[in-house]
């Protein structure tokens, strides 16, 4: 089960990357939604997957889930949505002062 | 003694909080105290019993890198130049730079300056030494840029920072050499230990790397072209750094560690050829100077020269000689200097050809000059130091014995000869330096101001070092025993005390001094047939040329190898940095092995969800690339982002679920807001090398991160540290969800960040939104 989750994360972040590679600010965008997909999956399975309960205290159970990896992503998710609407929100400005969401036409006059 | 070092540095902080009243008060006024104090502490210890001792203070003890201060008769000549000339030069920097000037920012750097300098002086431990010689470069190099409007003080500032940082990282190789052959960090321990030194194969190597850093430092050919530009600094500083204390931070470096060294014969040959050719090349380039502090910056390199090769004599004559002549060049080019500023102050002008007849206008100033000058040429006269270190140079040249190399004999017998011939040109160049300006007849329309004598305040420093020079001259004794004897025992353990006579009866030093005063004169008596000569030698082919285009060269390529990846387009950037990525990881997981730990042991039951959930966010994922709509492409980024929230519910993790599941309804939300905004997706017309390109990239990626997992899930290097949390979740935190409790008790300081940081976000945010609006309302 963990290798295939690995796996899973292994087209997030190569999808993830080929999107970042475009020129297009909402790829570009997308692209980093999907990394922090990927990351949050590897980190998930770093803590084994699928190992007794859920990590909350309870009397009668004996074993949790690692509850570590679960509280790194908690701190993730909310930080990479944090990410996400700023982005959207600067690539808006940006496409809107610009006339353009093409990345390579946002170099500047000169290349220097 | 750490207080002495440190004081002027701790002042210095002060001293932009003074500087608000300089209007009424001259900042360099409070200045002054600092290195009288110092003057006035380090002078206590001059007298004939003076022994060396050591105040130790710990730094990094581990690396063994400490404050160790060692005080001897060398370091203690040093100090007191440092401070006594620097407090001359602060009370004639009050009269010279005009309250209007940014005082502060110039005593800070000269605060600054001295307390390195003490630092190299006193410092015995090696790595503590360098870093206080780098800070004198640093500060050298503000205080020569510190007109810095000028076009060529920047230039001057520059030039003698790149060449004395690449002499000072030289000496650190050679420090560091020396460190781990002696295994110590002490000048003193290295001293003791100089036996294991010597029989290094290394030595040649340590010598030339430690030289270059005291050649470069101290101007020596051909290294000296940083000196004469960098007398673009205002005057008080030349007269200080670029004649009395830095350049001879060189001098010091090659005085302490010619205890070492001394035993190589390589060692004597590289140090005087060195120091006689630069003392020959420098009196001659003086001569063809016309403006006065570039004779005097040219004169400085030759007399540097002097006592370089003096030092490489290591005689014990020649070692008096050159701690003698050490502070009689601190007197007399100081009062010099200092000269050469009140006539640029006075008259608007330093170009020597302006000048001239200033005896009438300047009497005291020419008075000053006469002595300083005869002094520097060396004139036979009972009051003059200079005559006395130039004798006993003259002296030592004509008595090396050395006979262990054929080579290094035959040019032993050729020094006494161009030492005699530099010297002729020091006479020469001093002369006109002082009948150039006071003597000949007078050129008032070419001046740019009307002269008149500088204030009295000005010509205080100058008189005070004047008056050293003469009692020196009168009574050499005084400093010999009480301050010389012991500084030239600190290099070369076999000097005794000697007394210093202005007769020695008729030896040859005696006839060479009287043969440079002879030929000197006629040859400055028919300097007018000569001025062709000088014009036409060294011509084109100079050092100062080849620095440029070295300059201009190292210049253009960076720049063109810079311009050749900085393009400005992010995506290249990403692909550089993502296939650097690619590459280590990939070299670093096959040299460490990475792969063949692999287990299939210790894995969880796949079930028809699971690999249904999975398959469908992959599908997902890959559409993402293929949709060239928007509105889809953000709804089936949505899929994956729903997707995740199952999985988080299979493998337990509820907090994590919620969570997601409503952070991607609100971003989805947001995509659809900023939908509206955002232009169509393009179809990609891109050419099939940038999709490849881009495949492999996105490939080797997505490899990389499942191979890093699963290694990583295999391996079992450390103990889980989850259980912690496990066990202490109730007792310590006081709550059921143990995830929650690591948020919010255990790792408290990392959320309290985590929501600074959205904060900040949202501002960013509503700035974004807010500030367009503003500008649409105008």
């Amino acid at each position: 089960m963990e290798y295939i989750v690995l796996i899973l994360s292994g087209i997030l972040f190569a999808t993830a990357i080929y999107n970042i590679l475009q020129k297009q600010l909402l790829r570009i965008i997308i692209g980093t939604v999907l990394i922090s997909h990927g990351a949050h999956l590897v980190i998930l399975t770093m803590g084994k997957l699928k190992r007794g309960q859920p990590p909350i205290l309870d009397e009668s159970v004996t074993s949790y889930t690692d509850p570590l990896p679960q509280a790194l992503i908690l701190t993730s998710i909310v930080i990479s949505f944090g990410i996400t609407s700023l982005l959207l929100v600067l690539s808006y400005r940006t496409a809107k002062e610009n006339n353009t969401d093409n990345m390579e036409e946002m170099r500047g006059e000169s290349n220097e | 003694m750490l207080t002495a070092v440190l004081i002027p540095l701790i002042f210095a902080f002060f001293v932009p909080f003074i500087s608000k009243y300089k209007q009424k008060v001259h900042t360099g006024v409070f200045v002054l105290i600092i290195p009288l104090g110092i003057f006035l502490y380090f002078i206590q210890f001059i007298g004939k019993d003076f022994a060396p001792f050591i105040h130790e203070y710990s730094w990094i003890p581990s690396l063994g890198i400490n404050f160790d201060f060692y005080l001897d008769g060398l370091s203690l000549l040093f100090v007191l130049l440092i401070s006594g000339i620097g407090t001359l030069v602060v009370l004639y920097s009050i009269f010279y730079l005009d309250t209007s000037e940014k005082l502060s920012h110039f005593y800070v750097y000269l605060l600054m300056f001295m307390s390195a300098m003490l630092g190299v002086i006193l410092s015995d431990n090696v790595f503590v030494l360098y870093t206080f010689w780098e800070l004198t470069s640093i500060s050298s190099f503000l205080l020569i840029g510190y007109w810095h409007h000028r076009e060529r003080s920047r230039y001057g500032a520059q030039k003698s920072m790149l060449i004395t940082i690449f002499g000072g990282l030289s000496m650190l190789g050679g420090l560091i050499f020396l460190s781990v052959i002696t295994n110590t960090t002490s000048i003193r321990a290295m001293i003791n230990s100089m036996d294991e030194i010597l029989n290094s194969n290394y030595l040649p190597l340590i010598m030339v790397l430690i030289l270059l850093g005291a050649f470069t430092k101290s101007a020596q050919f051909p290294f000296h072209i940083w000196l004469p530009d960098a007398m673009e600094a205002p005057t008080p500083v030349s007269a200080y750094l670029h004649s009395a204390t830095m350049v001879k931070a060189g001098i010091y470096l090659v005085a302490r560690f010619s205890p070492i060294f001394h035993a190589y014969e390589w060692f004597f040959i590289t140090v005087s050829l060195i120091g006689i050719v630069t003392l020959v090349w420098a009196s001659y380039m003086a001569v063809r100077q016309t403006d006065l502090k570039a004779i005097l910056a040219f004169s400085t390199v030759s007399q540097l020269g002097m006592i370089m090769a003096m030092l490489g004599f290591g005689t014990e004559a020649a070692v008096f000689a050159a701690v003698f002549h050490i502070l009689n060049h601190a007197t007399f080019k100081g009062s010099l200097f200092m000269i050469a500023g009140i006539i640029d102050h006075e008259t608007g002008t330093r170009d020597i050809r302006k000048l001239g007849g200033l005896l009438t206008f300047m009497p005291m100033s020419a008075t000053l000059a006469l002595f300083g000058t005869f002094s520097m040429a060396g004139v036979p006269l009972p009051f003059l130091n200079g005559f006395y270190s130039k004798e006993l140079f003259f002296e030592s040249t004509t008595h090396l014995n050395i006979t262990s190399n054929t080579f290094a004999a035959t040019f032993a017998d050729i020094i006494p000869y161009l030492a005699v011939f530099g010297s002729i040109f020091t006479f020469v160049y001093s002369m006109y330096f002082f009948f150039g300006v006071f003597m000949g007849q007078k050129k008032l329309d070419l001046l740019p101001k009307k002269p008149h004598e500088a204030p009295l305040g000005m010509l205080l420093s100058p008189i005070v070092l004047v008056l050293g020079v003469i009692i020196i001259g009168l009574f050499p004794n005084i400093v010999n025993g009480t301050l010389l004897t012991h500084a030239a025992k600190s290099i070369n353990g076999n000097v005794d005390y000697h007394a210093i006579q202005f007769w020695h009866g008729l030896k040859p030093a005696f006839l060479m001094s009287l043969a440079v005063v002879g030929i000197g004169t006629i040859l400055f008596l028919t300097i007018k047939k000569w001025r062709k000569i000088y014009s036409v030698i060294p011509g084109k082919l100079s050092f100062n040329e080849l620095y440029d285009k070295t300059i201009d060269i190292t210049d253009r390529y960076a720049k063109r190898i810079t311009n050749f990846y900085m393009t400005g387009s992010l995506k290249l950037y990403m692909s550089i940095i993502l296939g650097a990525i690619i590459a280590f990881s990939f070299l670093i997981m096959v040299t460490t092995d990475g792969f063949s730990h692999i287990t299939f042991n210790d894995l969880a039951d796949v079930e028809w969800i699971d690999i249904t959930v999975i398959i469908v966010m992959a599908l997902a994922a890959i559409c993402t690339i293929f949709v060239n709509n928007k509105l889809s492409l953000i709804i089936i980024t949505g899929i994956v982002g729903f997707g995740i929230s199952i999985l988080f519910v299979i493998f337990r993790a509820p907090d994590l679920a919620l969570t997601q599941l409503v952070v991607e309804t609100v971003s989805m939300a947001l995509f659809l807001l900023a939908y509206y905004h955002l232009p169509e997706l393009r179809k990609r017309n891109e050419t099939i090398t940038t999709s490849a390109s881009n495949a492999i990239l996105s490939l080797g990626i997505g490899t990389i991160i499942t191979m890093v997992g699963i290694a990583a899930h295999s391996s079992d290097w450390f103990e889980t540290i989850s259980d912690y949390f496990v066990e202490t979740a109730y007792s310590l935190g006081g709550g059921h969800n143990i995830v929650n409790v690591i948020l919010v008790d255990m790792r408290g300081l990392d959320t309290l960040f985590e929501i600074t940081v959205l904060g900040i976000a949202a501002l960013a945010i509503y700035a974004l939104i807010k500030v367009r609006k503003n500008k649409e309302a105008e």
